[in-house]
């Protein structure tokens, strides 16, 4: 009972935003304010009820590109996961490439992705390649740097008490450093499957036949607003649950780290 | 009824041959001659000289940051000394030397993610041995030092003394000859801490090893130890050396207040103080 209370206490006051944000907005559509302010046709600013209705009366066609996006989402958030743990466990067991190869991958968060997902599609075809290759790419940064931090922060006296326990280089990554840098790990991956579907959205606009960032373009060149904004909720939703399985991870698999 | 022997100081120079064989027999498991260290411009050591026969606890006090644990960790071979030579049994390297000792260090450096039984079970795990096994070498000393129906338990979930506990456990199923500590009981409140000093004492008594103890506290170190070397502020050199009237004697609180046991600790504190 306590635990429902206290839950119910740390979301209402989100709520009462997020309602008193809609009941606004729900407003200010209705009586024509924004429309006016913007100096556009009102239908062009649906109200969040158009937007509700939209959700439902398009949920098939919503469904459909959703799944589409959500397989891009996951299978790019693994693989940079995979590559990016790799990458950081590579890096610091080699010290000399971690000095060479450090400035190199803050340099490749500079590349504006927007700016080079044409080249990929152009690369990898349209299929889900390039999405794959521009969500691994914004999401392998925050992964890498992530877990190379939680390898540094390790206790440097338990890899000596390791040592003096007998244990080989391997067995010290095994037992102490991996462990150590895993609450690391997930909060690259949870900054990281935030970005991803801003990633998927990126990659699907550089050229897709499916997918929520496609039906977005589709639809905004309809002037079906209302479908845009159901589509941005629904990419908007995939981000929340992402991160809240990834909260509940965390609390299983990686709870010394909060402590 | 006490022990009326007063405990001896004795200058650096009577060092050798200052064991006393007839209770300690054997060779000196640990052996260091000229051993001075330096980090960068800074000397931590200077010149000392030491000796630890087979089975015997050998205490080393003095103050804060004089180098005690520099020179623990220049015996276990985790640093190698600027100069000087230390010997473990037969090992002289660095490396091979990291064989022989087994090092708890200040903190009990639990690892958070392993039960209590899988911490002090690391050194077998390392070896090789299943988890399985590694937890059936490790259980009988958890019922053996008082820890039974704890090994599930994390580390968080333990108290200091518990804590501690388990990192001996942990440092004597590495299955060394020789067990450095230090300042084991250094974090744990005075209550905890003077049962700690009994249970190490008995812990001792049934699992016999050689053993150096660091300590900053001079009763600590009088009461564990057989013998115990004072040294002086940085550079650290020995200052003097003194046998234990009673080493591990139940109950502590007797040993620790007899006539002979308050006369080394004095002794101590003023070869501490003419330091100064």
């Amino acid at each position: 009972m306590n635990a429902v209370l206290a839950v119910a206490r740390r979301i209402l006051a989100p709520l009462v935003i997020v309602l008193a944000l809609l009941g606004l907005w729900e407003l200010a559509a209705r009586w024509e304010l924004l429309s006016n302010a913007l100096d556009i046709e009102p239908f062009l600013v649906p109200a969040p009820s158009e937007v509700a209705e939209a959700l439902w009366s398009d949920r098939s066609l919503l469904a459909e590109n959703a799944w589409v996006t959500l397989r891009e989402i996951l299978a790019g958030l693994a693989l940079a996961v995979a590559l990016g743990a790799g990458f950081a466990l590579a890096l610091h067991r080699f010290e000399p490439l971690r000095r060479a190869v450090y400035p190199l991958l803050v340099a490749s968060q500079t590349i504006p992705v927007i700016a080079i997902a044409p080249i990929l599609v152009v690369w990898l075809g349209y299929g889900i390649g390039p999405k794959l290759a521009i969500i691994a790419l914004v999401c392998f940064f925050p992964v890498t740097v992530n877990m190379l931090d939680g390898l540094r922060s390790v206790n440097r006296d338990q890899v000596r008490m390791m040592r003096t326990l007998d244990a080989s280089r391997s067995q010290i990554l095994r037992r102490v450093e991996v462990p150590a840098a895993l609450p690391f790990l997930l909060s690259g991956v949870k900054v990281a499957a935030v970005i991803s579907v801003i990633g998927a959205v990126f990659g699907e606009w550089a050229g897709a036949d499916s997918g929520l960032g496609h039906l977005i373009l589709i639809s905004q060149g309809q002037l079906q607003t209302a479908r845009v904004f159901a589509a941005v909720a629904v990419l908007s939703a995939i981000a929340l649950i992402l991160f809240a399985s990834l909260v509940v991870v965390e609390r299983r698999y990686a709870w010394w780290g909060s402590r | 009824m006490q022990p009326t022997r007063e405990a001896p100081v004795v200058e650096p120079r009577h060092v050798e041959g200052a064991v006393r064989g007839d209770r300690l027999p054997g060779r000196a498991a640990v052996e260091a001659r000229e051993l001075s260290h330096r980090f960068g411009e800074l000397r931590v050591l200077d010149r000392l000289e030491l000796e630890l026969a087979t089975g015997e606890v050998l205490g080393i006090v003095g103050p804060s940051g004089c180098g005690k644990s520099t020179l623990l960790e220049l015996i276990a071979g985790l640093a190698r000394a600027s100069s000087g030579r230390i010997r473990v049994d037969h090992a002289l390297e660095p490396e091979a030397r990291l064989g022989l000792c087994a090092y708890m260090p200040q903190r009990d450096l639990l690892l958070p993610w392993l039960s209590a039984i899988d911490n002090a079970a690391l050194a077998p795990r390392n070896r090789g041995a299943s988890r399985a096994a590694a937890r059936a070498e490790a259980s009988p000393l958890f019922e053996r030092f008082g820890l039974a129906g704890f090994e599930a338990s994390r580390a968080a979930e333990l108290s200091g003394g518990m804590r501690q506990r388990v990192a001996f456990l942990r440092t004597l199923l590495a299955g060394k000859p020789v067990l450095l500590l230090d300042e084991p009981f250094a974090s744990l409140d005075a209550i905890t801490r003077a049962e700690m000093q009994e249970w190490l004492a008995d812990a001792l008594a049934v699992e016999r090893r050689s053993v150096v103890l660091v300590s900053h506290d001079i009763e600590e170190a009088l009461y564990l130890a057989d013998r115990v070397l004072i040294l002086s502020r940085r550079p650290a050199r020995i200052l003097a050396e003194l046998h234990s009237p009673s080493p591990r004697r139940r109950p502590r609180a007797e040993a620790v207040t007899s006539a002979a046991f308050t006369a080394a600790r004095e002794r101590a504190l003023a070869v501490l103080a003419e330091d100064r």
